[in-house]
């Protein structure tokens, strides 16, 4: 029997003002998302051309809820999201030749080359990089938020993960510890449904994964994650509820990874009707056809973004495939801090 | 100065700390009302608040893991384990997150772990154990291992100083049992350079935490032999004072490696197999390891007092390499 609360679809125009967007902001969120899939895209092109060294992963399926949770998020709020969450990335602001230099093992990714393809983020724009651990980051978010917490600051911190994810004993420790200290964290269970090829009911027993934050004393909500408004006035409420004291909540979106795990698998395992259903409620043409029916995107602003989105991303490929390989004296570099590497937003 | 114990000196170089910073906090399982299993934080809770002295539920990956979110956002965090072997648990946090963060994202991660370490007194195979080894083999980490209540008072200060993740091994052995002057003022210790605690010519021991008294003890009975015995307290295992090392293996030309941690893959064999790499014509004897054997630290007295080495046992390498 399902406990947490199950999020109804965002209607009106109206109901998204009153949620926090107007109509130029809507159009915004549409600029991300096209630049999120867009980005994705374009690297898994550079894969096949042999430029992307490693694996290749992407979120597709996921860049509305993760636009969504982004777009809800303050501009002084934290975030660690993951491989699927691209959509976080770029509403936060990273320029996108970095994204596609981190790609490729350039010196002006991110990491520098140091590590690859998701595993990043500019801590200037409040992300932390995740690691390959899933649920490692959720405790890290947590800690974010205690801090906050600590300084009486009212910064909210999200922590993403997945179904899979949720089977380990972080998420179960980073959530116990966000609940008896009713700290201001939004965990967000990305639920795609099939952790690489692991379907949900092997991996966890309740219904809905959300349904476990009763038992950590906050409230869980479940959303249909390809729809972006709804999963962002779901996030929304939940962050300004973190952010008044009302401490944790856990949002599970549901999505289908329309992917394999990453590049190599063709996802054999995923039932050909499954796709071809979840298909049908593409996250980016959904939220296309809702601003055409609701907030009348006409043909030329239609035009005008996607134009600009493919400006961006060519111009964004062009600067990352000038941008050199690491020289290999950067090696040794930075394994261990300087006192100087504190100098940042954050560690003052 | 006064006179603490090297327990009452950890209290000591925290309360300063926490005093002079506001960005530092101590949370861990315990420390708060109860003052930690040790009570190293008793009193704390009082003067700083239950949200700079945070009573944790048993939840090492998430106590370390906090850390390191609050670290990067700006604080100063100290996390205590109840017991250094606890400290398994949070192992993804601290090899995986915290210790890499800096290298491949850039983003330094300055916390301090305390870990309550060593065995003694029938704690057994999970409340005894020295860890220092698998963690100063981890790249980012840093591993303090203080002997004297002025290091660990010192070192626990450059501990939280760093801008790195820092393992502060507190021997449980030496909490009541070692006591001297510490000054009251606050003051560093730096990490990575060694201590002669004792000058000698004819044999070196390198050593640190608890050993450091049983080579004391040895070192004495070879003053009755007619052999003078230098022991040097390395104090932090990672980074470590090579130099030191070097320059007491070239004056006494002869090296006894000491440690408590079983032996295998110790991080003795690393300062014995550098010793033979960079002085080796400077020697006049093979370098001697004297540690743990390679098994779980037994509970009963006979079998627990075989597991450490003890001061019979340091005697009889002395004598050996004396007479080599």
């Amino acid at each position: 029997m399902a406990i947490a609360r199950e999020a109804e679809p965002v209607g009106s125009l109206r109901e998204v003002r009153e949620a926090g967007l107007d109509r130029e902001d809507l159009l915004g969120v549409y600029r991300n998302l096209l630049l999120t899939r867009g980005i994705e895209e374009r690297g898994h092109i550079l894969y096949r051309q042999g430029k992307i060294p490693g694996s290749f992963y992407t979120g597709r399926g996921n860049e509305g809820a993760s636009v969504g949770v982004a777009t809800a998020m303050g501009a002084d709020d934290v975030g660690t999201p993951l491989h699927r969450d691209m959509g976080v990335h770029v509403v936060r602001g990273i320029e996108p030749w970095r994204i596609f230099a981190q790609y490729m093992g350039r010196a002006d990714g991110p990491t520098k080359g140091k590590d690859g393809n998701v595993h990043m983020a500019d801590s200037n724009l409040g992300l932390i990089a995740m690691v390959s651990h899933l649920p490692a980051m959720l405790p890290v978010a947590v800690g974010c938020a205690l801090a906050f917490r600590i300084r009486d600051e009212k910064r909210v911190a999200v922590g993403w993960f997945g179904e899979g994810a949720s089977a380990r004993g972080d998420c179960h420790e980073a959530m116990t510890l966000a609940g008896v200290r009713k700290l201001p964290v939004v965990f967000v269970c990305d639920n795609n449904q099939w952790a690489y090829s692991t379907p949900s009911h092997l991996e966890f027993a309740t219904e809905h994964v959300a349904d476990r934050a009763d038992a950590y004393g906050f409230e869980g909500i479940v959303v249909d994650g390809t729809d972006l408004l709804a999963v962002y006035r779901e996030a929304r409420r939940a962050i300004e509820k973190a952010r008044a004291g009302g401490g944790p909540t856990l949002i599970e979106s549901v999505t289908l990874r329309m992917e394999g795990h990453a590049v190599h698998d063709d996802a054999f395992y995923v039932p050909k009707e499954m796709f071809e259903k979840w298909a049908e409620n593409d996250p980016l043409e959904r939220f296309r056809t809702w601003l055409r029916q609701n907030a009348d995107m006409s043909d030329e602003e239609e035009e005008e973004i996607s134009g600009e989105v493919k400006k961006i991303l060519n111009d964004a490929l062009k600067r990352a495939e000038e941008s050199p390989l690491p020289d290999i004296s950067s090696l040794r570099d930075g394994v261990y801090a300087t006192p100087e590497d504190l100098d940042t937003p954050h560690h003052k | 100065m006064p006179e603490l114990t090297y327990l009452q000196a950890i209290s000591d170089g925290l309360r300063t700390e926490m005093r002079r910073d506001k960005r530092v906090f101590i949370i861990g399982e315990d420390v708060g009302v109860y003052g930690g299993a040790f009570k190293v934080t008793l009193g704390f809770q009082e003067e700083f608040g239950h949200w700079r002295v945070i009573d944790a539920p048993l939840a090492e990956t998430a106590i370390v893991g906090a850390c390191t979110g609050a670290a990067i956002m700006g604080m100063r965090p100290v996390a205590e384990m109840q017991f250094a072997d606890f400290i398994s648990c949070a192992w993804d946090q601290l090899v995986t997150v915290a210790a890499k963060q800096r290298y491949r994202a850039g983003t330094p991660v300055p916390i301090t772990v305390r870990l309550p370490s060593g065995g003694g007194f029938s704690g057994g195979p999970f409340h005894s154990q020295n860890p220092e080894s698998s963690f100063a083999h981890i790249p980012g980490l840093k591993c303090v291992c203080p002997a004297t209540p002025e290091d660990a008072k010192g070192l626990l200060i450059s501990a939280i100083e760093d801008p790195n993740p820092v393992l502060y091994f507190e021997h449980k052995h030496l909490y009541r049992r070692i006591k001297a002057e510490v000054p009251e003022e606050r003051y560093t210790v730096p990490l990575g350079k060694a201590r002669v605690h004792r000058e000698g010519d004819d044999v070196s021991v390198i050593t640190w935490g608890a050993m450091v008294y049983t080579a004391e003890e040895a070192a004495q009975q070879l003053d009755g032999d007619g052999a003078s015995v230098e022991i040097l307290d390395l104090r932090t295992v990672m980074p470590w004072d090579k130099a030191a090392v070097l320059e007491s293996a070239r004056k006494t030309s002869k090296v006894l490696v000491l440690h408590e941690d079983t032996r295998t893959g110790g991080f003795g064999a690393e300062i014995a197999a550098t010793i033979g790499e960079e002085a080796f014509e400077d020697l006049d004897a093979p370098v001697k390891r004297i540690a743990a054997p390679d098994t779980p630290v037994p509970f009963s007295p006979p079998l627990e007092k075989a597991f450490i080495p003890q001061v019979d046992d340091v005697v009889a390498g002395l004598r050996e390499l004396v007479a080599y």
